[in-house]
């Protein structure tokens, strides 16, 4: 009689029941001693990609550091539901200072905890910058690529909800193609994003050659814990981008989080890998290959893909895209498909 | 006070001068004021730089209009720059060049100066000679001791030492003694030949 | 010790003598010697314990300042002109978040057109913007004020903005006398910051603030700006006391003991004004001067007090508030509300205009003739001017004003100054 081999993912996700695991091997969201960074209380939306995401990159980053963590913030939707006068949710040193600025901030920072720690006057405290993919990509460009040039002891972190959301969903550089924003519709004959446009900031990390970049989505918290903790063992400037579903962006349900981000990464439409020093180390496979069909339906913001008449030209060209980017970072495992 | 204008060109030192013969005068325990004609000069663009000399604090800010001396790093600067604007009359004048002042076409303008005040000094050649480099402004310096007399030759050595070391210190400080000896022959000549101009 | 030197390297040494533990720079003409100087000294180990961080622009600089600066060290950058502007919003930023930066700025115009040369419409372009802002005299004034500023700055938790003129200063070589390493340490102690970013006690630094808090935050920024007042004189004695000079205050008068005029100027020109005002009391003359060191806080009550028994006030200015008249002059008259004094603006020295002792004799002597005119601009070449208005009126496509009237002028390699 031939055994089954168990697959884990058959409960329908990566998440291992924690109570199969050694403590060790557990996630830091089931650990004891997790330190719920991001406190509740916030102020973030029904079923908001950014919050999650980010309890897991700051509460990993912490285990990663010992508790020894600063945390610098852009402007936007995770600075505002963080801290909404006079409360905080933030258990860490966090600071707010402009939209465009948070990188070079964290410089700062961590320039001066160099300094103390020389002067015997400081640990070895870690710095992490955070925002949104507009504070990233756009406004926060050029003090993010000076903070990679000097390879700064930094691990910023992107949360990529492809767009302006705290502001009422405006276009930036990382709103996908097709995609429909409050700024996107007086661009061109289509009222979706232009094709041919934006940019992929993980590519442009790893151009700067900075010891690590990793992308991760909502739907693998395991795969995301352990790219924070896996960021934090190198020194040097270090960038995570994690798509994070935008419900009010995106036009999506609330329930719909986890399941989108899934979709992104198995229709080929978000990549989620790794890249040490400018080249690709490891990328995530797609388990079940989809079209971007199912990703793009259930968002309000491809609606006027699938009117009466289907726009099939523009799905088949996101469908294109998709396909180059699973050709570019390897998303298919040959072996298991 | 005592008013010294430099003209010469961007890259040949015309800015370490001044301020090379401010250091000489704080030296000698005077006050000076040293500074620069402030442009966005590139190499070989006409530049202005200026030194006070004064026994008391300086506190004018107003670029040299009127001055006693005139060092010009540059011949060629007669035919582009106003050079002598404001030249108080018996201005010392001291020029770098091989030429003499009725070669460079001066004899009219210096027709009634005392002729122990002006002086030209082959300077780009002692700088050649010295550090090996076509570097005028030390020579002129040291010329400019002796000419003016008022600057001993040890403050322009201290000077040298303040913005120099090792070879090139001591290049130009072979350089600068050699010019001040030039200088201080020539001055005396003229002192006993006052009709040669 | 007294030593003969650059402005800015005078600068740099007093910089490295306060023990900054970080340092960013990004190079704009004038102020580049100064970090430039800072970086020779981290690079020798003669200032340890120093980050200086090159950075990608001046808004990083100061980005950079405000995470060094709240994570608990001390903090410096210097800027100019068009960099202070690039930087404006994290300017704003520092003082908000009360960060006691200390920022050389090396005063030079703003474009368009570009123009590297010394006038003061880059800080006070910056009035508003929540730091002090003290202007030097002299070289050994800049100095001092550095090592005053970092104490100012740290005690109210303020960033502080060292002014001094572009060029004219920071490239000066002149006398200066050098403190100490043991007199800087005694006079400034080490930073203790109000708030850090420390994980022993976690803060929130730079949360958003709503209509139930913003303007009694907003206050606390003017009633911080008042303790200035207070503090910026008791330093300045403090700091005569233990290194014997005179620098900083709020204002400062030279021989205005029984005068009808008083010149009230700011930064360098200082001096050529004294130089004038020496000649014309020698002549007979009535007139003295009053120095504003503190441009903010604007000292109200000093300036009043320094002037109130004038006839006229000439306040000489190198910036210009278009479409009304001075800055500077601005303040003064506020300071002299309900007095019966005549106030005039002189706008002077713009983009570097040389401000010459014959310029000032003329208008000092003139000014009581002309009580009607209240703006005057020193030195200003009406021809040149009224060929563009008139080419203007002439024709529309007129072209680009600056390029017209520097064709007009024609070349200016001839001119000495």
């Amino acid at each position: 009689m031939s055994l089954q081999p168990v697959k884990f993912y058959q409960t329908g996700t990566f998440t291992v029941g924690n109570r199969l695991l050694a403590p060790e091997e557990r996630s830091v969201q089931a650990n004891m001693e997790r330190t719920n960074s991001l406190n509740s209380g916030h102020r973030a939306c029904q079923g908001c990609g950014e919050a999650l995401g980010a309890r897991y990159a700051i509460d990993a980053a912490m285990i990663a550091s010992q508790g020894q963590l600063v945390a610098a913030n852009a402007t936007g939707c995770l600075e505002v539901f963080s801290t909404p006068y006079p409360e905080t949710s933030w258990q860490i040193p966090w600071i707010h200072s402009l939209f465009g600025n948070t990188a070079a901030v964290a410089t700062g920072i961590a320039a001066a905890i160099k300094v103390k720690k020389a002067k015997g006057q400081g640990g070895d405290v870690r710095v992490v910058a955070q925002g949104g993919d507009g504070g990233t990509t756009d406004i926060g460009f050029g003090c993010l690529s000076g903070m990679f040039e000097r390879n700064d002891d930094v691990l910023y972190i992107c949360y990529d909800n492809g767009g302006y959301m705290n502001t009422g969903v405006q276009r930036s550089s990382a709103t996908p193609p097709a995609a429909r924003t409050a700024t996107t519709m007086p661009v061109g004959p289509e009222p979706g994003n232009a094709f041919g446009q934006g940019k992929f900031m993980p590519a442009l990390a790893m151009a700067h050659e900075i010891p690590y970049v990793a992308t991760a989505t909502v739907a693998d918290l395991r795969d995301l814990e352990y790219k924070v903790k896996k960021a934090m063992t190198f020194r040097g400037a270090r960038y995570i981008q994690i798509l994070v579903p935008c419900p009010l962006g995106w036009g999506a349900a609330s329930q719909d989080t986890i399941r989108l981000s899934r979709l992104a990464k198995e229709t080929g439409t978000f990549p989620v890998f790794e890249a040490e020093y400018g080249e690709i180390t490891s990328s995530s496979k797609i388990r079940r290959l989809l079209p971007v069909e199912e990703y793009l339906r259930p968002q309000k913001r491809f609606a006027h893909l699938f009117g009466k008449v289907p726009a099939v030209e523009t799905i088949a060209r996101l469908q294109a895209l998709a396909d180059r980017n699973i050709r570019r970072y390897q998303m298919l495992d040959k072996e298991a498909n | 006070m005592f008013e010294v204008r430099i003209h010469g060109r961007g890259g040949q030192g015309v800015v370490t001068a001044a301020e090379m013969l401010s250091i000489a005068a704080f030296e000698e325990g005077r006050h000076a004021q040293a500074f620069p004609s402030f442009g966005s000069e590139r190499t070989g663009a006409p530049v202005v730089a200026f030194c006070r000399m004064a026994d008391k604090e300086i506190r004018l800010r107003e670029p040299i209009m009127m001055p006693d001396a005139l060092i010009i790093q540059d011949p060629t600067l007669l035919f582009q720059v106003d050079v002598f604007s404001g030249l108080k009359k018996d201005g010392f004048i001291l020029i770098n060049t091989k030429s003499t002042f009725a070669e460079l076409g001066l004899s009219d303008f210096v027709r009634d100066w005392p002729a122990e005040r002006l002086c030209t000094l082959a300077a780009t050649d002692l700088g050649l000679k010295h550090v090996g480099r076509p570097m005028p402004n030390v020579p002129l310096l040291a010329g400019f001791a002796a000419l003016s007399g008022l600057i001993q030759l040890e403050s322009v050595f201290k000077a040298i030492n303040a913005k120099f070391s090792g070879k090139v210190a001591k290049g130009n400080i072979a350089g600068a003694s050699e010019a001040f000896e030039f200088v201080r022959a020539r001055i005396e000549n003229a002192r006993k030949e006052p009709a040669h101009a | 010790m007294l030593k003969q030197t650059e402005g800015s390297h005078a600068v740099a040494e007093a910089v490295a003598l306060c023990r900054p533990e970080v340092i960013c720079a990004y190079p704009i003409s004038p102020q580049t010697h100064i970090v430039e100087g800072i970086g020779e000294m981290v690079k020798s180990g003669e200032l340890a314990d120093c980050e200086f961080l090159n950075v990608e622009s001046e808004f990083a600089a100061m980005s950079v300042a405000i995470g060094s600066s709240a994570a608990g060290a001390r903090t410096y950058t210097a800027t100019a002109s068009q960099g202070l502007l690039f930087m404006v919003e994290a300017v704003f930023n520092a003082s908000g978040l009360g960060l006691p930066i200390v920022m050389t700025v090396a005063n030079r115009a703003i474009g368009a057109p570009i123009n590297i040369w010394n006038d003061h419409s880059d800080s006070l372009s910056q009035r508003d913007c929540g730091w002090i802002q003290l202007f030097a005299e002299t070289n050994q004034e800049a100095l001092d004020l550095h090592i005053q500023a970092f104490k100012l700055a740290e005690e109210l938790s303020l960033p502080v903005m060292v002014c001094m003129d572009g060029f004219i200063l920071t490239h000066a070589y002149e006398r200066v006398d050098m403190p100490t390493q043991e007199q800087v340490d005694a006079f400034l102690p080490p930073y203790e910051p109000r708030q850090v970013l420390d994980p022993a006690e976690p803060v929130s630094i730079g949360a958003m603030v709503g209509p139930e808090a913003f303007m009694e935050v907003r206050y606390l920024a003017h009633a911080k700006q008042m303790q200035a007042l207070e503090l910026i004189p008791q330093l300045s004695a403090e700091f005569k006391t233990m290194f014997g000079r005179d620098s900083g205050g709020l204002t400062r008068s030279y021989r205005t003991e029984g005068a009808e005029t008083i010149v009230v100027a700011m930064g360098s020109i200082l001096g050529t004004i004294k130089d004038v005002v020496d000649e014309m009391r020698d002549a007979g003359e009535k007139i003295g001067v009053l120095g504003i060191t503190s441009f903010r806080p604007f000292p109200l009550e000093s300036v009043r007090a320094a002037l109130k028994d004038v006839k006229r006030v000439v306040v000489l200015e190198k910036s210009l508030a278009v479409g009304i008249s001075g800055i500077l002059a601005s303040d003064v008259r506020k300071a002299l509300r309900k007095l019966p004094i005549d106030v005039f603006t002189v706008i002077a020295g713009l983009g570097g205009r040389a401000i010459t002792k014959k310029s000032l004799h003329a208008l000092f002597l003139k000014l009581p003739l002309e009580t009607e005119e209240s703006l005057t601009f020193l030195d200003l070449d009406w021809g040149v001017v009224n060929r563009q208005l008139e080419r203007e009126r002439q024709t529309r496509r007129s072209g680009p004003a600056a390029e017209n009237m520097l064709r007009d002028i024609g070349t200016v390699a001839s001119k000495i100054a």
